[in-house]
């Protein structure tokens, strides 16, 4: 099935069709997160970045951690970003102007310099090399073949990250939780702040909805003895909002009874 | 194709995430490079794997994943705390160490 095998360091036409279509796309959803300005956006476009990775670490015989990929990065960790950019919100950091004078330049020609290293290294890492390929390594499949990598020669590794894990759900525990430097305004004192108030004429609670109106509705006001409704009978929310109802519109026409 | 062609893109996704760390100013979007740049590795680990016909890169890649994980949690979690306080996530405007 996805079993690209490797003739003397080369790939199959599909492979490199793959590649090719898949590679500038990548590149440019990495460069159009540098440059967009939304940090939504730059979200997406690292979800696209992480698909299209998984899809070539398919290609290259890891079925593994190309699902892994998705499940866990484009899953789990871009659905955190997301949430916490929703928490955070937009604000000016966003913008794309340069605080720091002349350093544009600068990145962009150290950045030819990184690449240029990468480049010497990549070099002295694969020139000569035969590429081998992972038909043999995979033949028991790659989940197989991984597990036995990962419960034998790396198990003291597997559970050191276990203990890493445990660890950072702690700490993340910790520094998201935050302290009350107040105590919360509770039933008691509400009571006691009513009595001390300058009127008591809101000591036994507030009106409520409806009450000598023509309608029970939360959001139609108590009529007061004068016939003029009461702002206090409902919900500051619905009163800003503008979703008060006034209870005349409910009051009932005098119908004239008709005889036949 | 070369099969090199994979860590070409490895390297390119690895220094566009690098000129994102310090380019972008808002905390959340460096964080997001830092991740570009973790997956870039774990192409070239996957690559590597492939070229050397071991799994070795691939349980390296994995690893990365897991420790990218706890990163992005913890990350966030400081993120958040710091936004808490100051209701900015600029990273320019954590300078209090400058002062």
């Amino acid at each position: 099935m996805l079993n690209f095998a490797l003739e003397a360091g080369r790939t199959h036409t599909p492979e490199a069709v793959l590649f090719w279509f898949l590679a500038p796309l990548a590149v440019a959803a990495a460069l159009g997160m540098l440059l967009v300005k939304k940090a939504v956006h730059s979200a997406l476009l690292l979800a696209w970045v992480m698909i299209s990775l998984a899809i070539i670490y398919i290609a290259q015989d890891a079925l593994f951690l190309g699902i892994v990929q998705i499940v866990v990065y484009t899953g789990a960790v871009m659905m955190l970003f997301l949430f916490i950019l929703m928490l955070v919100g937009v604000d000016s950091s966003d913008s794309l102007k340069e605080t720091i004078k002349g350093q544009r330049p600068a990145i962009i020609f150290v950045s030819i310099g990184l690449i240029g290293l990468f480049l010497s290294l990549l070099g002295r890492a694969t020139i000569g090399i035969p590429a081998v390929g992972l038909t043999r390594a995979n033949a028991d499949g790659n989940v197989q073949g991984l597990a036995s990598e990962l419960f034998t020669k790396y198990v003291w590794a597997f559970e050191v990250v276990s203990a890493l894990l445990i660890t950072a759900a702690l700490g993340a525990m910790v520094l998201a939780h935050s302290q009350k430097t107040k105590s919360k305004f509770q039933q008691r004192d509400l009571s006691i702040a009513r009595f001390r108030g300058k009127s008591l004429a809101t000591a036994a609670g507030l009106p409520s909805s409806g009450v000598f109106a023509r309608h029970n509705a939360v959001d139609v006001p108590a009529l007061l003895p004068d016939g003029s409704p009461s702002k206090l009978s409902i919900s500051q929310t619905l009163d800003a909002r503008g979703d008060m109802i006034e209870s005349k519109i409910f009051e009932l026409e005098a119908r004239e009874v008709e005889e036949d | 194709m070369d099969i090199s062609n994979y860590l070409y893109l490895s390297i390119i996704l690895f220094t566009i995430g690098a000129v994102g760390v310090v380019i972008r100013r808002n905390a959340i979007v460096v964080f997001m490079c830092v991740e570009l740049m973790l997956n870039a590795a774990n192409l070239a680990f996957v690559t590597f794997s492939r070229i050397n016909g071991n799994l070795d890169g691939q349980v390296a890649s994995f690893f990365t994943m897991v420790v990218a994980a706890c990163e992005v949690v913890v990350g966030l979690a400081i993120i958040v705390t710091i936004y808490r306080s100051r209701r900015s996530a600029s990273v320019d405007d954590a300078s209090l160490l400058k002062r």
